[in-house]
């Protein structure tokens, strides 16, 4: 590998940003596929809008505007209020059906 | 106060005070209570009357050349040069009008306090009913013919609501819809007469319209408009062939019968003809129309009234008969004449209805005058009331059915020649005998019910007393000229209708000769409650030969008034044959033996119904079964099908990706998220 390739991988730039925020994003679709507890699966969420959040940031950074970090503010804001919403449901869901499987939960059809 | 002109700025409240009460019965009436909801029912109305009440005065101040307002209360419609504002028009008719109908409705309505107190639905019935007087009132004032057309269908719709206002009973659901279905036959007729007025003049304004209409279209185009617009009138005013909804319409509680089936809603038809009257001028051929109907309507539903026993249904006729009256005199060119007759038939025949609500509430819901009988002692109020209206009614000289009819006969028979005349004044004696057969059955003679009387409480009897005045004294605003009168009727409505010239050619020296025929009429009154019918015609022939000989041969109006009193009081002394005096008692059932064919054309009131049923109604059910069977199941019902089946079976496919795993829709959205991906 080239030096300069090897130095500009060491110097930290928005590439590591958005790789992470991918990574990141992919963990949590990954996660949401595979997992069944609910629980979980909103943690996969919270994986994925996080993911999306450092994308945003990076490019903010990187074209020196401040409308992405009003979005991230935005996003976690929703976030939060979704998963508040999101845990009382679960915790009715166990208090009704005993189980946290998301497979188990599959009325909800035609 | 608010004076001069300005008096007409006021004019939209006319209607638009009933209108308040409507809205506030319909919106809170159910919460209110019954006193509030009549309360506010009558006070709308009564305040609608005092209002057009100070408007008349002020309009009688006007020079009779300056007697025509309009007042624009909004643009409505402006597309193109169609302009269809919301205006009204004050005129000697529609002052006239207005008057009436405000007038008789608040009597009607205080009336119905009484006669609807013990009903559970009594705030939509005065919903109803205020919401009726609304847009009578704005078909009356109306400045165009949109206008008069919205109040026209809204009277229609207010009268099927009221015709089936005890929806529950099979029969009155019925009859709603029967007249709803056949008024709506006419109207559309109507309607097309509007849009020929439109293409024709390219405005729809009265004024306009009217203004010189031989200007702009022939006497042909003036035949095509009129019959047009007298079709509608036929069907709202049940003229033949028309006329079947009416009798049917006396499902409605009587106050509605009294008030929209007699004095107004179906006068609307008279009005709206005398309203269009320069049109039909200019084409005698739908004038003769117009005539013929209604001298055909008065005859043969006076014969049908003869027979029935049903004392609601007899009204009803008698109404046809009546409106049939009128509009022979808008065919023999006395419009004046039809007015003056429709104004003295609403006071007499809303009394004689509100009468009969009385005696049907008295005797519990009874309807067939064979069931009743010697009334006169529990009802006393009623009975004389009713016979003021009755007395009205059948032409008898003094009241106010005397000199509107006098005048049609006398016009009929200057302009429609004497079989007309023969026809009209045989019907004018057939209407004495009918309505005082109600009289001689219903309150004569023994008992023939068994219930406690219900007394009509006081609500109910003033309006009848306050009617029987007007029944009594109405006849006095059109005395004509040969009985000393002004003819004042003729005279305001003349900017509507030109001079009128039917009464204009009697002398003021015939004064002495009506003085001495009075007396006359007066001294075959006497004899007349007295003595039997073989009596009576020996008088009647009598009076004629002294009446040939008192006339001076410049008074053939003096005669045919003699005349046709004579017939009413025939009419009226053979109905005391009939069912008082004991010779007489067995006649009417001989007769009804003896010409079974006659009497069974009468009691089917000439098959109108029935002929109606067999080739309209049956025709109609074929076809129905025909597109029910054929068409409908056959075809239509399979497409449908069909359609409706591959799409099942198609979702039913797609309705299998659907398994209500959350994670499984994940997994397919991520896949559709890297199909597009890989696409871009």
């Amino acid at each position: 590998m080239q030096p300069e390739v090897i130095q500009s991988l060491l110097q930290i730039g928005p590439t590591h940003y958005l790789v992470l925020g991918a990574t990141l994003f992919s963990l949590g679709v990954l996660g949401f596929l595979v997992r069944s507890n609910i629980i979980v699966l909103l943690m996969c969420i919270e994986l994925m809008i996080n993911g999306a959040g450092i994308t945003f940031i990076a490019f903010c950074r990187q074209l020196g505007s401040l409308e992405g970090q009003v979005f991230v503010l935005f996003a976690m804001v929703v976030a939060a209020v979704e998963i508040a919403v999101g845990l009382s449901i679960v915790v009715l869901v166990f208090r009704n059906r005993s189980t946290l499987d998301a497979d188990k939960m599959e009325v909800l059809k035609w | 106060m608010v004076e001069g002109r300005q008096v007409f700025d006021l004019l939209w409240l006319v209607p638009a005070i009933p209108l308040f009460g409507a809205i506030f019965n319909c919106l809170l009436g159910a919460r209110a209570g019954n006193l509030i909801v009549s309360i506010v029912g009558c006070g709308s109305i009564g305040l609608a009357f005092a209002l057009s009440v100070y408007i008349f005065r002020a309009f009688l101040g006007l020079p009779p050349e300056d007697r025509m307002i309009e007042f624009c209360v909004f643009q409505w419609i402006a597309a193109g040069n169609f302009l269809a504002p919301i205006d009204l028009l004050l005129d000697p008719l529609s002052m006239a009008m207005i008057t009436m109908v405000s007038g008789v409705s608040f009597l009607i309505h205080v009336y119905s306090v009484g006669y609807m107190e013990k009903d559970k639905c009594f705030a939509r019935y005065f919903f109803y009913l205020n919401l009726f007087v609304f847009f009578m009132l704005t078909l009356v004032l109306a400045g165009n013919f949109l206008v008069l057309y919205i109040g026209w269908e809204g009277v229609g719709l207010c009268s099927y609501l009221l015709i089936s206002f005890w929806y529950e009973k099979r029969t009155a659901a019925a009859a709603g819809l029967k007249a709803f279905v056949v008024t709506r036959f006419g109207d559309f007729f109507f309607a097309l007469g509007i849009m020929l007025v439109f293409v024709q003049f390219g405005t729809i304004h009265f004024h306009s319209v009217f203004e010189d209409p031989a200007k702009v279209i022939d006497s042909r185009m003036a035949m095509w408009i009129a019959l047009l617009i007298f079709a509608g009138a036929v069907g709202k005013s049940a003229q033949i062939p028309l006329h079947t909804w009416l009798p049917d319409a006396m499902e409605a509680p009587t106050p509605v019968s009294a008030l929209i089936h007699a004095a107004t809603m179906v006068t609307a038809g008279v009005y709206l003809v005398a309203r269009c009257y320069p049109i039909f001028e200019l084409s005698p051929v739908s004038l003769q129309i117009v005539g013929i109907t209604g001298l055909l309507t008065a005859f043969i539903s006076a014969t049908v009234a003869l027979v029935h026993t049903d004392i609601k249904r007899i009204l009803a006729y008698s109404t046809v008969s009546q409106l049939g009256h009128m509009f022979l005199a808008l065919g023999v060119g006395a419009p004046a004449a039809a007015v003056f007759h429709l104004l003295t038939h609403a006071f007499a025949k809303a009394l004689l209805f509100l009468g009969s609500g009385a005696v049907i509430h008295a005797l519990h819901d009874e309807m067939d005058i064979r069931n009743m009988g010697g009334l006169r002692q529990y009802i006393p109020a009623t009975f004389y009331t009713f016979t003021i209206g009755a007395l009205a009614m059948s032409g008898i000289p003094g009241l106010a059915g005397f000199f509107s009819k006098d005048a049609i006969l006398h016009a009929t028979f200057v302009n429609g020649g004497f079989l007309m005349w023969a026809l009209i004044v045989i019907t004018a004696s057939m209407t004495g005998f009918y309505t005082f057969r109600i009289i001689f059955m219903a309150f004569f003679g023994e008992k023939r019910w068994d219930v406690h009387i219900h007394h009509p409480g006081t609500v109910m009897v003033i309006p009848l007393v306050l009617l029987a005045l007007l029944a009594a004294v109405g006849g006095y605003m059109g005395v004509p000229h040969v009985l000393g009168g002004g003819d004042r009727i003729s005279n305001f409505l003349a900017p509507n209708f030109g001079n009128p010239e039917v009464h204009a050619t009697a002398e003021p020296s015939n004064k002495g000769v009506a003085l001495a025929a009075e007396d006359e009429t007066a001294v075959v009154e006497s004899e007349e409650a007295a003595e039997s019918e073989k009596v009576l015609e020996g008088v009647t022939a009598e009076t004629l030969a002294e009446g040939e000989g008192h006339a001076p041969a410049g008074s053939p109006e003096m005669l045919l008034m003699l005349v046709s009193a004579v017939m009413a009081f025939s009419g009226v002394g053979l109905a005391y044959f009939f069912y008082v005096t004991p010779e007489g008692r067995e006649v009417p059932a001989m007769l009804s033996d003896k010409f079974g064919a006659v009497y069974n054309i009468l009691t089917n009131a000439w098959y109108f119904d029935k002929v109606y049923k067999a080739v309209f109604i049956d025709t109609y059910m074929l076809m129905s079964e025909f597109f029910w069977k054929a068409v409908d199941t056959a075809v239509i019902d399979h497409a449908v099908r069909g359609v409706a089946g591959s799409l099942l079976g198609g979702g039913s496919i797609i309705s299998s990706l659907q398994l209500g795993l959350v994670r499984w829709y994940a997994t397919v959205m991520v896949l559709g998220a890297i199909i597009i991906i890989l696409y871009i």
